[in-house]
């Protein structure tokens, strides 16, 4: 494969994303502004051998990429607000039984029906805390198409390496914008492979028995191996369990390998943060907007910078709070009533000093939007 | 291979009542995978939530317990990525036509080629006795402690018309019949739905005063008849049995084979 150039929407950059992961099956239903990822793989997925399939709902859409999956495919499916809640239930399914899977909702505004066309980025908290019961996951985000590219490709490899859903949440602004894209080539990023058990046929096969490195090989269904698969707490077998030693085992182990590799998880991206004493908090297609005005200030010889998240669930605690320490203000730059705000506050030593600059009238929040409250904290009046 | 090669005993005894019928279920299903001779493991079972899902877990292919109603789109997600398996997906009543009855019209539309079993004991049993939409109106649940005014589903004519290209109705007294059946919807390329009548004596049969397991049977012997007999054609208020449509069609995977052959001849990027 060549390097290729290619002006794209946001959208389109996560298709061929997931094409560079390896994508084989994909099951959809159409709603907006997630729709052009449907379309495309409809396109492309057939003229390399994959699966494509529009399904009669989001929940459908959702069961269907899992029991795909099982198989030993790697497999994708979008959406926005409304339909991401209607796969929340299948969602906890595939985090039970640690079925990788990649679900991308490019964000619109919400509640409900909300503000189909305009950007939001009102589901972040709905990404972590979505399906019920304790869990934890992994949610991956992108300002530009390059990185809408990366994410993507990490969130195929992320999702196999902890057997559990990833979820990309961009958002309207990037789904729709178009800019330049640059396909790597073969090769160039890693791509990570199904972790395969090496049982042979005739020896039991214990499914949800975890290696010492916490990993749990897998079987593809219809392999060599018959196990049972269930969203019920199960033992070793994968079959239903409610003796408590089991049920606070598996709940710690779905945790567990998430929450304690948040160091390896976490992706994120400096700005002009060496010396900066202010500095903003942003992601998606709100930090371009924080960027830019970063890039403005210095050239007029202010210090701030920008801490560009990625990697949004779980949350980077510790990165966080290192990147904070002796800020003069800490400015939490998104499209939402401060969903990650209330994490940065968590994390900072100086939880005081971290403020909101915030647009939810479903326009993208601009530079000057951000200035008018740097001002206000910098002492330079209204 | 024996019935009992296909179980996994290490799970038993399985957490079905006495008396219900679902482990005759059971049996007819292993009975027509083994007169068949399929390999277990080209076979994938996927269930819903309910008494009836807990089958997948007692049988010894490749199993997949899901979540409430959506046991035909996970097996659609299976069938489609590796079509050479052969899925069976039994399901009960409220399972199916209720929480489910949207995936349910749907892959008979496609005509996607999977066995439904409609375990059919008209009542929801795991909660504990509430109505289903194959419950009928005049029965009592704990949902309709006055008698039932909702009307029924017929399994057969939502089947037919939505578009699956095998259905067939019988009951666990008729076990025999139900093997066969069974036997030729499993080897039926498409989308083939079976419904077979199964007693639930602790919450419909209490509740409606149907008596016990066996009082319960002896209803499905007098209350239905084949189709094309001479009982039912003498008292046609008989629920009629037996293999209603049966036809060749367009199976789905097949179908999206050629569109991967259009695809690939036409690709532009």
């Amino acid at each position: 494969m060549n390097k290729q150039i290619k002006f794209v929407q946001g959208n389109e950059a996560c298709v061929e994303g997931a094409l560079y992961a390896g994508i084989d099956f994909f099951a959809g239903y159409p709603i907006t502004p997630s729709t052009e990822i449907a379309e495309l793989l409809a396109v492309r997925l057939p003229q390399r051998g994959g699966k494509f399939i529009q399904m009669e709902d989001e929940i459908a859409s959702m069961c269907a990429i899992i029991g795909a999956s099982l198989t030993g495919h790697k497999v994708m499916t979008a959406t926005s607000g409304p339909g991401f809640s209607l796969k929340q239930e299948a969602l906890g399914y595939a985090c039970m039984a640690e079925i990788p899977c990649v679900v991308v909702n490019v964000q619109r505004g919400g509640p409900s029906t909300g503000n189909p066309t305009h950007v939001s980025q009102g589901d972040v908290n709905q990404a972590r805390w979505g399906t019920h019961g304790d869990h934890a996951i992994i949610t991956l985000t992108a300002s530009n198409h390059q990185d809408v590219f990366a994410m993507t490709v990490d969130a195929f490899n992320l999702a196999e390496t902890y057997r559990t859903p990833v979820i990309l949440l961009f958002d309207e602004a990037v789904g729709h914008m178009r800019e330049k894209l640059i396909i790597p080539e073969e090769g160039e990023i890693p791509l990570v492979d199904r972790l395969r058990t090496s049982v042979r046929k005739g020896v039991d096969y214990h499914p949800y028995l975890p290696r010492e490195d916490g990993r749990l090989p897998m079987s593809d269904f219809g392999g060599d191996h018959r196990y049972n698969v269930t969203g019920l707490f199960h033992d070793m077998w994968g079959f239903p369990s409610n003796n408590p030693k089991i049920v606070d085992g598996l709940l710690h182990h779905l945790v567990d390998k998430i929450e304690n590799n948040v160091n390896t998880i976490t992706r994120y991206k400096e700005h002009f943060l060496e010396d900066a004493d202010y500095l903003f908090v942003s992601y998606g297609s709100s930090a371009r907007s924080a960027i830019h005005l970063a890039k403005n200030r210095r050239q007029r010889g202010e210090k701030i910078g920008v801490l560009e998240l990625q990697s949004i669930w779980p949350f980077p605690e510790e990165m966080v709070r290192e990147r904070c320490r002796g800020a003069r203000a800490v400015i939490v730059v998104e499209m939402n009533m401060g969903q990650v705000m209330r994490h940065v506050k968590a994390a900072v030593e100086q939880p005081e000093r971290v403020f909101l600059a915030n647009r939810i009238d479903g326009h993208l929040i601009t530079p000057s939007n951000i200035k008018q409250l740097l001002r206000v904290i910098q002492g330079r009046g209204v | 291979m024996s019935v009992k090669d296909y179980l996994r005993e290490r799970f038993f005894p399985h957490m079905w009542c006495p008396g219900c019928g679902h482990g005759t279920v059971l049996n007819s299903l292993l009975r027509a995978v083994e007169a068949l001779g399929l390999d277990k493991n080209d076979i994938v079972m996927t269930s819903g939530i309910g008494c009836s899902a807990r089958i997948s877990g007692y049988v010894d292919f490749h199993s997949l317990h899901t979540i409430h109603g959506r046991a035909l789109a996970f097996a659609t997600g299976v069938k489609l990525s590796t079509p050479r398996l052969n899925l069976l997906v039994p399901m009960g009543d409220g399972d199916a036509l209720a929480i489910g009855g949207n995936h349910f019209i749907h892959a008979a539309r496609r005509n996607i080629d999977m066995t439904a079993i409609v375990m059919n004991n008209r009542i929801y049993g795991m909660t504990g006795g509430q109505f289903s939409p194959l419950s009928g109106v005049g029965i009592k649940a704990t949902t309709a402690p006055y008698t039932n005014i909702d009307n029924s589903f017929d399994v057969v004519k939502i089947a037919a018309a939505a578009g699956a290209s095998f259905v067939a109705r019988s009951t666990t007294y008729h076990v025999l019949e139900a093997v066969n059946i069974l036997k030729k919807a499993i080897a039926h390329k498409g989308f083939s739905v079976v419904e077979i009548l199964s007693q639930c004596p602790t919450h419909f049969g209490r509740k409606n005063k149907e008596g016990d397991a066996s009082s319960m049977l002896e209803l499905y012997r007098s209350n239905t008849a084949k189709i094309g007999s001479r009982a039912l054609a003498e008292n046609p208020a008989l629920l009629p049995r037996g293999i209603f449509v049966d036809e060749e069609r367009p199976e789905y995977c097949e179908a999206y084979e050629e569109v991967i052959k259009r695809a690939m001849g036409g690709a532009k990027s």
